[in-house]
Order: structure tokens, then sequence, then C-alpha cells
């Protein structure tokens, strides 16, 4: 069972973490790396990617983070969760990046380097390719 | 969610882009919430106006959107970062200054009422009962739920916003039915505002999105948003009501032991450097009970009182604000306790406070110690 929050259509590669992300206090502006130490995609960017995680944590203001990184061109194409939070709903929204909730079992299938194709308007909203 | 032609249209972008952003919001948010439609609101209550809290990217935000967004029905504003008049005696920085007045004015230019108020139940004219409203401000929000016979979702910022540009808000579970599921049962002895604050911190914890109170007598303004305000603070529960509520709910004690736990949360100093009064701001009636406090008194220490502009000003033409100018508080506008940029830990170690909801921003924002004392505890003991 999947839930559209953010529409849209989209290409690319997966890259997966198992901890939530803190976009107000994780995530650079400028180039999109995680900066948090103990997160699992330290040091990694997440532009340009298909971005798998939990779900969102920390302060609300975060949205604003999502709409910078999309501002500076270098967001997600698109981001899945398997909670929705209203930090990474409203951030996704305001900065237009497509945003699919998923169940467990649907998450845990994703891996990182998947190449898929995404679009909300089909009935297989996410397809390998 | 079901969405009316018009609706559909706007989020495809036939009505512009602000309009497909903000259906975007409205959409994603519902879609979050379980709402089913979009149903109308008079009067939305924004939140994200402290420079200190939305930072470079919502004033980059603003500004752009400030452009062409503008709202379609009455709205107000939350406390921003200083008051104009005296700000100059805070040791702010140009760049803060700067920055604040750039949201201010993107805030009006979108045709806000720039209220920089926490507590907009108390200074504007409440509509009639049952009217839908999108407060984001969260002490507001519950106000206008369990006070005012209003009905609100806790808004966050974006979708307040995103509700004052297009006149409507998701159809979450806070506007249908109350159907708490959860009784807390009041068991302390002599309650005062401070009491009322821990118990709501307390309510705001154990509930989910609505809880009922039991074992309240009449309580007045102060407690009652002190009450607002501490739970507003501590979870995502939304509104009080009061009574027993259905048999088959949960109880739940909240005695001195719970009490004692939640004082002890928050209560991290033995006595404070300055004192604040005023989280939620203050309205006329605090002030002018505070004034007949200190008839006679003054501070030994700093205090500093947050009020709305438009308090502010009828306490000058009362005289008011002689009065408590004399026995020592600095009275400033537009601002609040909570999220003051105005006290760090670099200028103040400990700060006294009655409120529950400063003295948790305090702690956690400011980084400062608090010492949490009751209004009456106040002024016996720091004023002479």
């Amino acid at each position: 069972m999947k839930k559209i929050l953010v529409k849209g259509k989209t290409q690319g590669i997966i890259l997966k973490s198992l901890n939530p992300i803190n976009f107000l206090g994780t995530v650079d502006k400028q180039t999109g790396v995680i900066s948090d130490k103990n997160h699992d995609l330290f040091d990694k960017s997440i532009k340009n990617c298909i971005l798998v995680f939990p779900n969102g944590v920390g302060s609300s203001v975060g949205a604003y983070t999502i709409y910078s990184i999309k501002s500076n061109n270098v967001a997600p194409l698109a981001m899945i969760c398997q909670k929705a939070d209203l930090t990474v709903a409203t951030g996704c929204a305001l900065a237009n990046i497509p945003l699919i909730i998923v169940n467990e079992n649907e998450f845990s299938s994703f891996h990182t380097g998947q190449k898929i194709l995404l679009d909300t308007e089909s009935l297989n909203p996410i397809t390998n390719i | 969610m079901e969405l009316t032609k018009e609706e559909e249209s706007a989020l495809k972008g036939e009505q512009g882009e602000i309009m497909q952003m903000a259906y975007r919001i409205l959409v994603a948010t519902g879609e979050a919430t379980d709402a089913d439609k979009l149903i109308p609101i008079e009067w939305a209550h924004l939140s994200g106006v402290n420079y200190n809290t939305i930072g470079d990217s919502g004033e980059e935000f603003l500004s752009g959107i400030s452009k062409t967004a503008r709202v379609k029905v009455k709205t107000t504003l939350n406390p921003m970062g200083f008051d104009i008049d005296n700000v100059s005696n805070y040791g702010l920085d140009d760049n803060f200054i700067s920055k604040q007045l750039s949201i201010r004015k993107s805030y009006e230019a979108m045709g806000v009422i720039p209220s920089f108020s926490c507590i907009p139940y108390e200074i504007f004219d409440i509509p009639k009962e049952g009217t839908h409203v999108s407060f984001a401000e969260s002490n507001a929000a519950i106000h206008a739920n369990s006070f005012n016979n209003l009905k609100t979702n806790k808004e966050s910022a974006f979708s307040a916003l995103a509700s004052a540009i297009t006149g409507k808000s998701p159809y979450s579970l806070l506007r249908k039915e109350d159907s708490p599921n959860i009784t807390i049962r009041m068991k302390v002895d002599n309650p005062n505002e401070m009491t009322y604050g821990m118990l709501g911190f307390f309510a705001g914890k154990v509930g989910n999105d609505s809880v009922n109170i039991s074992g309240i007598e009449e309580m007045d303004r102060r407690s009652c948003k002190a009450m607002c305000g501490g739970m507003g603070t501590s979870g995502t529960c939304a509104k009080f009501l009061f009574g027993d509520g259905e048999s088959n709910c949960e109880k739940v004690d909240f005695d001195k032991k719970e009490m004692n736990n939640i004082y002890d949360e928050l209560n991290t100093a033995e006595k404070g450097d300055l004192i604040t009064l005023g989280s939620p701001q203050l309205g006329l009636e605090e002030i002018s009970d505070l004034t007949s406090k200190l008839k006679g008194r003054s501070f030994k220490k700093r205090c500093i009182i947050f009020c709305p502009r438009i308090v502010k000003e009828q306490a000058i033409k009362i005289g008011y604000t002689n009065e408590l100018q004399r026995a020592g508080c600095e009275i400033l506008a537009d601002c609040c306790t909570c999220l003051t940029p105005l006290i760090n830990k670099n200028n103040v170690d400990s700060v006294t406070t009655n409120s529950i909801k400063g003295a948790y921003y305090l702690k956690n924002s400011n980084g400062v110690d608090v010492n949490l004392k009751s209004l009456s505890q106040i002024i016996k003991d720091e004023t002479r």
C-alpha cells in the first residue's frame, strides 16, 4: 500500500539510509552532504539521487532546508519514506520533490544503487529499470 | 484526498505557482494526517516569524514568495525576535536586525496583519462558535479548540501559510468529532498558574490529539494560558475537554508525584540572574494585575515583560508601563520569552520564570538554566 504525498515523475538511482534524517541540523544546504558523523550516510551527498529513508526527525523548520537544497540544485530527485512526517511532507511540497510513503516490506526491498522509475500517476508508481 | 475541480486545477498549476505550492502543502499535510478533504477556514495565524528560528533559509523563502503571494483570509502573525523601540539596548547584531526586518516586510507585502503575538485569541475578536481557523502557534491552537469554541488542527508553519493563501485547511481529526481516549484526573490542591502549566505539559505527553481533564475548578485567564502553553510544548495534543469523558477512557492521575517529576525536569537552578514574564505573552488583564501586585515594591534584579504591541500601547495610555518601569521592569512588545534571541548563555546563566513553556525553550534552545516560581512567589522573593 503506497501513499502519494507529493506527485511527480523522475528516474534515478536509490541512495538508502536506515537512519531517520534531521534536515535542519545535518544536511549541508550548499552541497547536500550529510554532516552527522553518526549517520549511515555521513559524508555522502543526497544530490540527484532517489533518497530512501525511514522518516524525518527534528524541527519543522527543516522543511525550509529541503526548499534550500532544491534552490541550490543539490536536492534528491525524489524521496521515499516508510513513515509520513510533516517536516519532510511540507519540505517536499515546498520544493516540489515527489514523495511516496511505502510499507515496511517495500521499504526493506530497496537497496542503494538500484535504478528505478518513479511515476506517481502510474498504477505501479515505482518500477525497476 | 478528494479535491474539488478548482482545487485540482490549482494543484496542476493552472492558478499560478504560488497557488500550486500552497495546494501541494495542503495535500501533503492532509495525506500525512489522514484528512479526506479540504475545508474553508476564516482566519490563519502563522508561525515561522522569528529569525532566530527560521534562519536564512526561511528569510530567503519568504522574500521570494512575497513578490507574488497574497493572503486570502484574515491572517495574523507570531512574535518576532525583538521590540524595535528598544532593540539597541540588547546588543543584537545588525545582521539579525536586518534579516528580521526583511521577514517582517515579506509578511506585510503578503497582506498579513503584523500582530507579532502568540495570544491572538486575546487581542482579536473571536469568530462565532464552531468557526474553522488555522492556528500554527501551539498554545493558540489549544486555546482556540479548548476555550474559544473554534476548530483548528495543530498546524505547522507551512500548512497555516498555505491556509492563509488558499483559505483552506485539511479536514483532519481535530476538526471532526472529539473522542479523547484518555482522562487526566487533576488531584493537586490549591493550584496556581504553574501547576496548570505543568498539568498541560503532562497532558501533552500522555495525550494524542485531545484529552479529557477532570477535577478542575474555575480557572483564571493566566492559568488557562499557562495550561495551553504547557501542553503545546510537550507533544502533539491540541485540545482539552473538561469532564470525566466516556467510561471506557483510560484514567491517569495528575498528582503531586507527577507534578514534581515535571518540576524536576524543568527546574534546573536555585535562583535566576533575571526574571522573565510572558510565555505566552501577557495580556492587558495580566499587566493590570501585575501593576497592582507591584504597588510600592520594586524588583531586586532585571525583570523582562513580554506582551503584544497593542497591549503595550494600551498599558502606556492607562499608565501601567510607568508603574512597571518604576518597579524595575523592561517592557518588550512584538517578541516573547519563548525562543528570544535576547537571552543566551553568553550573557545569562539562569532565568527565573513562572512559565512552563518558557522554561522548556530557555533550557533547550537558549541553553540557560531555569528557576521555576509562581508569580506570587516571584513577587515575594524578588521584590522589596
